[in-house]
């Protein structure tokens, strides 16, 4: 339709004026119009084509991690039952592993709602008056004994008065958690995991820095795209649902913060988000 | 005593299928990721190979064609035993030479056994 408009508009342009530079310079002016068209079209089939896959690996990775820790419960709870005997630490033990897989279970239904609440717009955040130094804190607390585990060192460096500051304290602790989470889960063989926190007049920033893997230049654009994982880490940790950063995102978004980050692959990625304080 | 290694990055259901096996009178080996799997494939020289997909260091699709194309390791039967369901994934798997494609999850340790001993002409 566009391009039979164009035709049509030249033929009576050129009807009505006669030089031919000013019919060449239409010509070109309406073969660049219909170019860039052309070029939204392609890009629009391409986006079109890249969620596709994106869905394709979601149903992939999805049942691929839901059927784990369940076919953990169900494998074990088949050992207990065949074993006449366990001893009583035995049976502990393998109990803790049922316990560990129902765990498991319940942190992915909870992400997989939490991206159902994102995605129906009712994540229903219930800003209040906090101050984000302490909760950043007691997560850093929290996540010692993991950090050690893991052979990292996990430090809080904040300025002296960081404001009040009006958020959802849940929403946003969930966000650094995962954060964390990552940072720790993706340094391998050891490193330092940094917490900075630090204030301009209107805003306050927070920074999540690891020395770990790195995310690979080619997945950087998909990073917070639901279930997304980015290839490397495929190879190192097989476990992780692909949700943390789609859902931190929507959080920081619904909050008017922004959220990004940048890595380098073998050197480290550094999370970061800013968060508005507001007055009221 | 016939000998099965099992290639699984996730200890809990290495645990599992090791301890139960060996109830049923198979001596089991282990190993966490596709390199250490190639690596105890060529030494023990196991009866039968159960081999996961999602692996660390080396993928289980990379293991099987490696382990398919060594003269020392290409008989050796291979059971594809992961959560990963996909039309494109089993005909791979089939394709590089694997006996039996199992989704984990659709299977009780029992069925799993049976298949072994089926395998293995029991």
């Amino acid at each position: 339709m566009v391009t039979i408009l164009a035709m049509i508009g030249t033929y009576f342009v050129a009807v009505k004026y006669a030089q031919p530079e000013i019919v060449a310079l239409i010509v070109i002016g309406v073969s660049f119009f219909l170019m860039v068209i052309g070029y939204f079209i392609t890009k629009g089939f391409e986006d079109l084509a890249q969620a596709n896959r994106l869905k394709t690996e979601f149903v992939s990775i999805a049942s691929h991690q839901l059927r784990t820790p369940l076919t953990g419960i169900s494998w074990t709870i088949d050992l207990i039952r065949k074993t006449k005997d366990f001893d009583r630490k035995e049976i502990m033990e393998r109990l803790d592993e049922i316990d560990e897989g129902n765990q498991r279970m319940i942190r992915l239904v909870n992400d997989l709602l939490d991206v159902a609440r994102v995605e129906q717009g009712r994540m229903n955040l219930k800003p209040k008056k906090v101050f984000l130094d302490e909760i950043a804190h007691s997560l850093i607390e929290e996540y010692q004994s993991l950090a050690k585990a893991s052979n990292v060192k996990l430090v809080l460096q904040k300025e002296d008065d960081i404001p009040l500051i009006k958020i959802d304290p849940q929403g946003v602790g969930l966000v650094i958690r995962n954060l964390i989470d990552n940072a720790i889960k993706y340094t391998k063989g050891g490193g330092t995991v940094r917490v900075k926190l630090t204030s301009e007049k209107n805003k306050i920033r927070c920074e999540i820095q690891d020395e770990g893997v790195g995310i690979p230049k080619k997945d950087q654009r998909n990073i917070f795209h639901k279930f997304f994982r980015s290839q490397n880490i495929m190879k190192y940790q097989t476990v992780g649902s692909g949700l943390g950063l789609f859902i931190a995102k929507a959080v920081i978004d619904e909050s008017d913060g922004e959220i990004d980050f940048w890595s380098e692959e073998g050197k480290g990625t550094t999370f970061w988000f800013e968060l508005p304080i507001k007055s009221k | 005593m016939k000998k099965i290694l099992f290639i699984e990055d996730e200890p809990t259901l290495q645990k599992a299928i090791g301890r139960y096996l060996e109830q049923e009178g198979y001596e089991v080996k282990n190993a966490l990721d596709g390199d250490l799997g190639l690596e105890i494939a060529k030494k023990e020289k196991p009866d039968l190979i159960l081999l996961d997909i999602i692996l660390p260091k080396r993928d289980g699709f990379e293991v099987l064609s490696e382990l398919k194309t060594d003269e020392e390791t290409k008989n050796i039967p291979v059971i594809v035993l992961t959560n990963l369901e996909g039309d494109a994934d089993v005909e791979k798997a089939l394709s590089l030479g694997a006996t039996t494609y199992l989704v984990k999850a659709n299977y009780k340790l029992e069925e799993i056994t049976a298949k072994i001993k089926e395998t293995l002409g029991q």
